[in-house]
């Protein structure tokens, strides 16, 4: 499959008849965006962009141009966004829910009625049916408030998520209208005291019932948002499970829908944390707690992949939060630093200060532009649900590290008072810490990123590695001419950099951006070659490479907002959206910096790296159990002058 | 011997039955009278009330360009006490209006939003737009007034870009109408309507009759959130597009802006010690 050349769409072509039917239906039942706009994908792409990056291809239709709604649904989503900015700047008291560790009754009453519970939740069950663009929209502003975000999110992005996706008919007509409204709140039950990260691990059990009309569930979870308030549970339980082929009796996962009614339920009281605190977040037992066997979700043993669809489509919408939170304190913190005068200066005179700021602005802008890019690539896909795990895993682990990273850069700027109650910012660095945690580590998810590029990438090489062996000539042409272009840094050409010429054809950056998408197609040939690299020296064993892995992961999730970046100030400059010079800066900016990280990590895994020294040091600390050096002071004894008369005092 | 009763059209005989039934009749006859109200409510898109305002460079008017506009607050609450007559049973439908160029149709959306049950869009665009006063409106009122069969005109007091407090006066006079400005409180009663107004010395209670005038002041009511659901539900909910012209109102310019600036910068104020030296200081101003 050649990147260029003969799959490049002709001028003129609008409407490609065999995608036509696809330009339609979301699963919400909703209409797509731009059903007006050029169909992008050619079904001989089937997969999502990202995974393609580690073989070195770019697949430009996908990402070029920057996904946007059509000018009715941007019209009734800008009329969404008012009543709902409002409630949260006049009837949220995000001070008083941290000091108290609880939200105020009216103000869940409040969310309700705006119809915040059941943003996603299709039309015809009493939800708003929004599509991932818009409910990442929404998204931004509700993350103003840390502990309201986590509530609605533990409610609909993963605790009512399981009944949208994988529920029968009869389950989502009797459990999502009430869900919907926020009649009953919904909570998602995974985690136990010895399962965090290893979710296959889970020992809560469910045992059928002699007649087989029910199963009973025994057993604790911890840490569930909304445990105490929910009073619909998505649990996950092992369950026996009989293998049809070899006979065998497995212990698999399964998903149930249980209602706290059901009995047996009993919470605990709700945790004290560091952040977050207005979220109810507590632990949950069963004891023997009848589930009927029509509320098994999926089927009995599919439970794992539930979960992770589950998981896997709620993560991007963290994107688009976070730089909701760091556009905010951009603005309160400049108030500050334009006001504030020391040395007789503004502090926005100072340079330093004024990196502090790009820097937030060029992480809000990456942030921002991976959400909506994934959101758009989910919306638009034909035929729908494509996945974009890979995607939204990426745009989770930028956007917790770069909120974190962001408003701990805007407390300082504030110096002592950003470190005073009287502000927020402690509050917002507090709600901030959570992100890397919850929603899956960043460190598994590093690890999830690296591990599925690299397995995409191993199953294609072995096919070319077959052709190869045959001696297909055109693909022993394409292997000598990538090795021998990267090692220049002229890998081939993907074809999204105009040189000169721009003349409406979508799939380009525009040529104010070849600076930087010059950049980004240097790094796609480098990581094509890397990849190939990496696992002729590791085979199979480089999933225990995990320092490897990790700057892998770092590599393509830099590349990936690169490409968002790129292609989102593309469509600025191509609309004449105000200040769009500003965003080519960013965009060429945000770039090179990417570039030059992304250079010392290739130099990092290509050569010599500190790697297994530091994984030595590790793991004799870890051995010991403690700090091994020496303390600074600690000297041997001094034999030599034992005997030298010590001076009178 | 059962004695007839006349009611005019109506001939019952009386009995205990009857009885109840021309009571039933007679207060069915009221109860049709009570959810007679059609509300026309006029909405205006200005410039947000939390957005700073920037002067333009040659004086002629504000920057509106990519500034955020909303609903007049006032005409929020006018449109709320709309819905709330409405959700009383007094009122059987709300039309919400609007003058202006192709956005204030979102203004109109979000009436809808709110409980109106149709809109109309009065479009009026560029220059002809800027130099609408409220002259122009209030004739576009008052021929939607009768054209609509309205009996209830509610308006807010006043806009707070042009702040003329002149619409909701000239379409009653234009109408011949009773009107009732600045109401803090709206009750109905059998055939009139109860309005407390906020006045400089008070609160001053009057009665109208229908069909009237009311303009909407601070305290009337608390208006609601345009909540998710309803303005999904407001898609369906149509609006009817007309020009000025279809009204017989000829929009040539009454009135020519000839500046617009900033105030004037606050000056300092001056601390004094005790009331001779206020006295000195107001003399040698010359103020005193």
């Amino acid at each position: 499959m050649l990147s260029t050349g003969k799959l490049r769409p002709t001028l003129g072509l609008v409407r490609r008849p065999w995608c036509a039917a696809a330009a339609g239906i979301h699963s919400s039942g909703r209409r797509l965006h731009n059903p007006d706009e050029v169909d992008l994908f050619d079904f001989r792409y089937t997969t999502p962009f990202v995974k393609n990056l580690f073989v070195g291809k770019f697949i430009r239709e996908q990402v070029f141009p920057f996904p946007r709604l059509n000018q009715q649904d941007y019209d009734q989503l800008q009329q969404m966004v008012d009543p709902v900015e409002r409630f949260f700047k006049d009837d949220v008291d995000s001070a008083q829910i941290d000091t108290d560790a609880k939200i105020p009754a009216e103000t869940l009453q409040g969310l309700k009625d705006l119809g915040l519970f059941g943003m996603q939740v299709p039309l015809e069950y009493g939800g708003l049916g929004l599509s991932n663009t818009e409910y990442a929209r929404l998204g931004e502003i509700t993350a103003i408030d840390g502990a309201i975000a986590v509530t609605l999110a533990a409610h609909q992005a993963i605790g009512l998520k399981g009944i949208m996706i994988a529920g029968n008919a009869e389950q989502k007509a009797k459990y999502l209208p009430k869900l919907a409204t926020g009649e009953h709140v919904a909570a998602f039950a995974l985690t136990e005291p010895s399962s965090g990260s290893d979710a296959a691990s889970i020992q809560t059990r469910a045992t059928l019932s002699d007649n087989g009309k029910h199963f009973l569930l025994n057993g604790g979870k911890i840490w569930i948002s909304n445990g105490g308030i929910a009073d619909v549970f998505t649990v996950f339980a092992k369950t026996e499970v009989v293998d049809s082929k070899s006979g065998e009796v497995k212990d698999k996962v399964t998903a149930f829908i249980v209602e706290r009614s059901f009995g047996g339920i009993t919470s605990g009281k709700p945790e004290d944390k560091l952040g977050i605190r207005g979220s109810n977040t507590c632990t949950v037992h069963f004891e023997d707690t009848p589930v009927p066997i029509e509320n098994v979700l999926g089927e009995v043993g599919g439970g794992f992949k539930v979960a992770m669809n589950i998981l896997n489509g709620g993560r991007f919408s963290m994107g688009s939060s976070g730089a909701g939170i760091v556009k905010k304190l951009i603005e309160q913190t400049a108030e500050h630093a334009t006001t504030r005068t020391q040395f007789d200066r503004k502090l926005m005179e100072f340079p330093i200060i004024q990196e502090k700021f790009a820097e937030m602005a060029l992480r809000a802008y990456a942030m921002e532009s991976m959400a909506y890019l994934t959101a758009g690539i989910m919306d638009r896909w034909p035929g729908g649900s494509p996945d974009c795990s890979v995607e939204a895993a990426m745009v989770k682990v930028y956007s917790s590290e770069s909120v974190w990273s962001s408003v701990s850069e805007a407390l300082q700027v504030l110096g002592g008072l950003g470190y005073m109650k009287e502000y927020p910012y402690e509050r917002y660095l507090r709600d901030a810490r959570i992100l890397m945690i919850f929603e899956g580590t960043n460190e598994i998810l590093r690890m999830y990123i690296a591990l599925v590029g690299m397995k995409f990438a191993g199953d294609i090489l072995k096919e070319k590695l077959k052709e190869l062996k045959r001696g297909n000539i055109g693909v022993i042409l394409q292997t000598v001419r990538q090795r021998w272009g990267s090692g220049f840094g002229m890998g081939p050409s993907h074809g999204f950099v105009s040189e000169d010429r721009f003349i409406g054809d979508g799939f380009k950056a525009h040529p104010s951006l070849t600076a930087g998408a010059k950049l980004l197609e240097e790094n796609v040939n480098n990581l094509g070659t890397m990849t190939e690299t990496l696992l002729a020296r590791h085979g199979k064993g480089i999933v225990e490479e995990q320092l490897v892995l990790k700057r892998v992961a770092d590599i393509t999730i830099n590349m990936y907002a690169m490409t968002a970046v790129v292609s989102r100030a593309s469509k600025a400059v191509v609309m004449g959206l105000p200040n769009y010079d500003h965003e080519v800066l960013m965009a060429n900016t945000f770039c090179q910096k990417t570039y030059n990280e992304n250079m010392q990590m290739f130099h990092d895994l290509g050569g010599e790296n500190t790697d297994a020294a530091v994984q030595k040091i590790g793991k004799d600390i870890l051995k010991t159990g403690n700090y091994i050096a020496a303390h600074p002071l600690d000297r041997t004894h001094d034999f030599d002058n034992i005997d030298v008369v010590p001076p009178q005092r | 011997m059962w004695p007839i009763f006349d009611y005019g059209r109506f001939v019952s005989i009386i009995s205990s039955s009857d009885v109840y039934g021309v009571v039933w009749m007679r207060s069915l006859a009221q109860l049709h009278k009570m959810a007679n109200l059609r509300v026309l409510v006029g909405v205006k898109r200005v410039i947000d009330y939390a957005v700073k305002i920037r002067v333009k460079p040659d004086n002629s008017g504000v920057v509106t360009d990519g500034v955020k506009h909303s609903m007049n607050p006032f005409c929020e609450i006018a449109m709320e006490e709309a819905v709330r007559l409405k959700e009383k049973k007094l009122a059987k439908e709300i039309i919400a209006v609007s003058c202006g160029p192709a956005q204030a149709q979102e203004t109109i959306r979000t009436a809808l939003a709110m409980g109106a049950d149709r809109g109309i869009h009065v479009e009026v665009t560029g220059k002809e737009y800027e130099n609408m006063t409220p002259l122009h409106v209030s004739k576009i009122m008052a021929k939607l007034a009768q054209d609509q069969e309205a009996n209830l005109v509610i308006l807010g007091k006043q806009s707070i870009d042009g702040d003329n407090n002149q619409t909701g006066q000239m379409t009653a006079a234009l109408l011949d109408w009773p009107q009732a400005t600045f109401a803090s409180e709206v009750t109905k009663e059998n055939d009139h309507l109860k309005v407390v107004r906020e006045i400089d010395g008070g609160l001053e209670t009057v009665k109208v009759t229908l069909p009237a005038v009311i303009t909407a002041d601070l305290r009337l009511n608390e208006p609601r959130y345009a909540t998710l659901p309803n303005i999904m539900k407001a898609k369906k909910k149509k609006i009817a597009k007309h020009k000025a012209a279809d009204f017989g109102v000829d929009l040539t310019p009454t009135l020519e802006v000839v500046g617009v600036e900033d105030p004037p910068v606050r000056q300092a104020g001056q601390k004094v010690e005790s009331t001779e030296e206020l006295v000195a200081k107001l003399k040698d101003s010359g103020v005193v």
